[in-house]
């Protein structure tokens, strides 16, 4: 086999391994869109929330520093502990679990009955809010996650590969970290349809995501199962932050990677999970593939717009998505 | 008592039809014109003009354009910083290829081919709707900006990437480049917005208005009565990023004079010009001016207070203003969907009352 | 029996004319539900043309057939003598089809004076320049549109209401409106898809008396769905009565009220209260 093709199909594997990524955050978006309607545009800046939060734990840093600083003339920064890596996972599930408490609470309830396309726009000014809000609290300055999650190529994978080109092919190169978050992924996925299948609070969300009203009259509290969404998807959100963050580092464009979500959703369609994986995974790879093959021809950066002119034409021509069912419109 | 509208009757259906058919409207609409056209440019600063005029006129002709589509059409667009990138790019290579034709005429050239690019991205909204489609401008807005970087013809191969506007000239004084007095570029820009809010006023008041705005309240309904859907809705990003073309040419030459694209037209901007027309009102050309207003003057006022003021590093003011932004998005769509503008209409209902609401 | 190939004079006095609409063996399908089933009829000039049976039988898919919304896999629809080719709703519109919903279509983000405009659509020939210039054509076509809308208003007696956002309206009042926004389109042919439905005795008998002014003074040619069966016999000319899909009964009102097909499939089964 020429190295070429063997590069080619390194693309390939490290294109999946993004499309995982993608995944991850787009799980997020399908959660909350299937039990509740709502397009959640900061789901991105969730797991950016989320990966802030999580790092100011476990360095002890004190919420809301640099505003007390400034105002009070005080030198603060840190509390001076250390948190562990489990426990502060599990604070910042808390911190989500209130979020999704908050949003519900001041946000949502009283959009009850509101066109989709206002409560996407409301989204949007809740992913600005929640970005100013974990600015203000941990600071805006780019930080590192430091969970002790491996990092760098496997080696291993490389030296058994090596043999399979010629001289110029030296193995394949694919990221540890990548391999754990694929890993991360398959156990979340399991998890989450395994909860939805056979757990009580799982079928009512299956319940409410089928008929609000039906779900309503038979005694299932929606207020429970959207704050209950929303937190799930402020896991997953922390997830996907725990494993962008790992690999690039915590700053703001961890939320704008997190828009990528958007048209892997709109191939596999918003309300499928499996939908989610292989929208994620087309993304993923086609972007790699494109800026391997053609972009160099253009300048290269490609993978800035490819997700989204990919799922552009792809809607002109497959408007319900993959696995969507064409919709009988009605007068 | 102060807001009259009794006693103010028509006796023609063109009267009846006309932008402000209130007396009291009309008169305040001529006085607002001749302050701004007579009176501010003896009193215009550079730090007035930069900081606040200019972006507040430019910003203004956006939200117009962003309403038509979003307000009046129900097109919900994540493209503007892309399509202000356009006419800006459109109307610099204009700029330089013809130096001798007039600029003013090159902005408007820029804003007609701001309008062919809005169109041809318009094209999928006729099988995709909703956020569906928001997400899919999201195409454009990267694209464009990637196009715009990357291709060196659409910056005269300058080394920097950036994008520097020549001096240009309008009957003799300088509209743009470094000698530029605040004045001329303020007189270019509010010619624009009164000829745009006109243009948008009379187009949303008249039948290709009532089409946009069928289609945006019930599509299929619309097409059942005859509206084109196609036409309709092509129509609208026409228009819309006509306005928005225009307004991307004159905030780099008039405004910025250089623009580096990624910086000047990324997707933030679309965002502010979104949360214009939602803070200021949908379907309304008043909100989009009202919009524009607050979103320009937030982070002036927001500075005075916390660096100024409290002292406070400019950063976290910058935190702060997202918050407020945030906030107010989710405040107005969830209390008054309409915006500011319907808040005034409120006021002048109550002020049409006072002193004596009973 | 009336001669139904001739044009005739009803009792009271209106004269009804050649065939208008032909529909010959319509066959619907939704995926694989037959929503209609190789049905055939007619509408005439002038005549009030309607179509009953119970729910799910098909007969606002039948309306959309007419109005271009739904294209039947087979079967023709011919118009004026011909046969009218495959055409999007708004083009079918144009030829002069105007309709209402049967759970209300307007624009509720507009005034009832604008949705109302909106059915003069139609007949607006200025361009994009002209209106944004709003001189010339443009101003004097909103102007005589204008002067159309506000007859039509005066006829239905919805002027007190012109400058109210339709969202504020009862639903009686928006019903009105949406046939308001019908007749502005000056159709030649108009349908009304319940127009009566979750009205009380008096505003049925407002709307009965409109339905018949329309048809009697500007000759519009009307067909209507209607569940009461009081009313569908006093107002129309003839009944097409349909049942799952299938044609089970066609003619005069009495003709239809003494069918034993129709009988049996509906009219036992309603009027049992």
């Amino acid at each position: 086999m020429s190295a070429d093709f063997l590069y080619g199909i390194e693309v390939v594997i490290n294109g999946l391994m993004a499309g995982v990524m993608y995944a991850l955050v787009a799980l997020g978006f399908v959660l909350i869109f299937k039990a509740s309607g709502i397009f959640n545009f900061a789901q991105g800046v969730m797991a950016l929330f989320a990966a802030l939060t999580l790092v100011g734990i476990m360095e002890g840093q004190i919420p809301f520093a640099h505003l007390i600083n400034a105002t009070f003339g005080t030198e603060i920064h840190h509390f001076g502990w250390h948190v562990p890596a489990l426990l502060a996972i599990a604070m910042t599930v808390g911190v989500m679990v209130l979020f999704a408490w908050a949003v519900q609470r001041f946000l949502f309830r009283h959009l009850v009955g509101q066109e989709p396309i206002i409560l996407f726009m409301a989204t949007i000014g809740l992913a600005y809010f929640l970005e100013g809000v974990g600015d203000l609290m941990w600071g805006s300055d780019i930080k590192t996650l430091a969970l002790g999650l491996p990092q760098g190529g496997a080696r291993w994978i490389e030296d058994a590969t090596a043999g399979l080109g010629g001289d110029d092919f030296y193995g394949f190169f694919i990221d540890k970290l990548d391999i754990v978050a694929t890993g991360v992924a398959i156990v979340l996925v399991t998890g989450l349809i395994l909860f939805s299948q056979y757990t009580k609070h799982g079928r009512a969300m299956r319940a409410v995501a089928d008929d609000h009203q039906a779900a309503l009259s038979v005694g299932i509290s929606l207020n429970f199962i959207w704050i209950l969404v929303w937190s799930l998807a402020g896991f997953v959100a922390l997830v996907a932050g725990i494993m962008w963050g790992a690999k690039s580092g915590v700053q703001f464009s961890l939320s704008l990677i997190a828009l990528k979500a958007l048209p892997v959703l709109m191939l596999g369609g918003f309300t499928s999970i499996p939908g989610a994986i292989v929208g994620g995974l087309i993304i993923g790879v086609g972007e790699k593939l494109f800026e391997y093959l053609i972009g160099p021809m253009v300048g290269g950066a490609t993978e800035n717009w490819f997700a989204y002119v990919l799922a552009l034409l792809f809607l002109v021509f497959r408007p319900q998505g993959l696995f969507g069912e064409k919709i009988i419109e009605r007068v | 008592m102060l807001y009259r509208e009794a006693g103010d009757f028509k006796t023609s259906y063109v009267a009846d039809s006309q932008t402000f058919p209130i007396a009291f409207d009309r008169y305040r609409y001529w006085v607002v014109l001749a302050v701004a056209f007579l009176v501010v440019p003896f009193f215009i600063t550079d730090y007035t003009a930069n900081a606040l005029l200019l972006p507040f006129l430019i910003y203004s002709i956006a939200a117009i354009g962003l309403n038509i589509l979003t307000g009046y059409a129900g097109q919900v667009s994540l493209g503007t910083g892309g399509f202000m990138a356009v006419g800006a790019y459109a109307c610099y290579k204009l700029m330089t290829a013809f130096p001798d034709v007039n600029i003013l005429i090159h902005v408007i050239l820029a804003g007609g081919i701001t309008a062919a690019v809005g169109t041809a991205f318009g094209l999928p909204s006729l099988r995709i709707k909703g956020f569906y489609l928001a997400v899919a401008t999201l195409a454009a807005q990267f694209f464009l900006v990637w196009l715009f970087n990357k291709v060196s013809w659409f910056y005269n191969y300058s080394a920097s990437g950036q994008i520097n506007a020549p001096e240009r000239t309008v009957l003799g004084v300088a509209v743009t480049g470094p000698n530029t007095p605040a004045w001329a570029s303020y007189l270019v820009c509010l010619v624009f917005v009164t000829a745009c809010a006109l243009i948008a006023r009379n187009l949303t008041r008249g039948a290709l208005g009532r089409q946009w705005m069928a289609i945006r309240d019930m599509d299929i309904a619309a097409e059942i009565i005859g509206v084109n859907p196609l036409k309709a809705k092509l129509t609208a990003f026409a228009v819309s990023s006509f306005f928005v073309g225009i307004s991307g040419a004159l905030f780099f030459a008039v405004y910025l004079g250089a623009v580096e694209v990624g910086e000047a037209f990324g997707i933030n901007k679309s965002f502010l010009v979104l949360f214009m027309i939602i803070i200021g009102g949908l379907g309304s050309i008043f909100g989009a001016f009202a919009g524009a207003a607050f979103l320009v003057c937030l982070p002036v006022v927001l500075k005075l207070i916390g660096v100024d003021l409290l002292g406070w590093p400019t950063d976290l003011v910058a935190h702060f203003q997202l918050v407020i932004v945030g906030l107010l998005i989710m405040f107005f769509l969830v209390k008054e969907p309409h915006g500011l503008a319907q808040l005034w209409r409120l006021a002048k209902e109550k002020l049409r009352l006072w002193p004596f609401p009973h | 029996m009336k001669d139904m190939t001739e044009s005739y004079v009803t009792e009271d006095g209106r004269t009804i004319g050649d065939v208008m609409l032909d529909l010959r063996n319509i066959t619907l399908r939704f995926g694989g539900v037959e929503a209609i089933k190789d049905i055939s009829f007619d509408i005439r000039e002038g005549e009030i043309r309607a179509i009953i049976g119970p729910n799910g039988a098909g007969k606002s898919s039948m309306l959309n057939v007419i109005s271009g919304f739904y294209i039947p896999q087979e079967g023709e629809v011919w118009f004026h003598g011909r046969k009218r080719p495959q055409m999007k709703p708004y083009q079918v519109a144009r030829q002069g089809i105007a309709r209402t919903f049967q759970n209300i279509a307007l624009f509720e983000g507009m005034t009832v004076l604008d949705n109302i405009m909106t059915g003069r659509l139609n007949y607006t020939k200025s361009g994009m320049l002209a209106q944004a210039i709003w001189k010339g054509k443009a101003e004097r076509e909103e102007t005589e549109n204008r002067e159309k809308v506000e007859r039509v208003i005066d006829f239905l007696e919805i002027q007190a209401i012109r400058k109210t956002p339709v969202g504020r309206l009862p639903y009686g009042l928006k019903k009105r409106v949406e046939l308001a926004r019908a007749l502005a389109a000056d159709p030649k042919l108009l349908l009304l898809d319940e127009p009566m439905a979750g009205m009380n005795v008096e505003e049925k008998e407002d709307m009965s008396r409109f339905i018949l002014d329309v048809n009697d003074e500007f000759g519009t040619t009307i067909a209507l769905i209607e569940h009461d069966m009081g009313v569908v016999m006093d107002l129309s000319d003839r009944v097409v009565v349909m049942d799952y899909g299938k044609k089970i009964g066609d003619g005069t009102p009495d003709d239809v009220r003494n069918n034993q097909a129709v009988i049996d499939a509906y009219l036992g089964v309603a009027h049992d209260d």
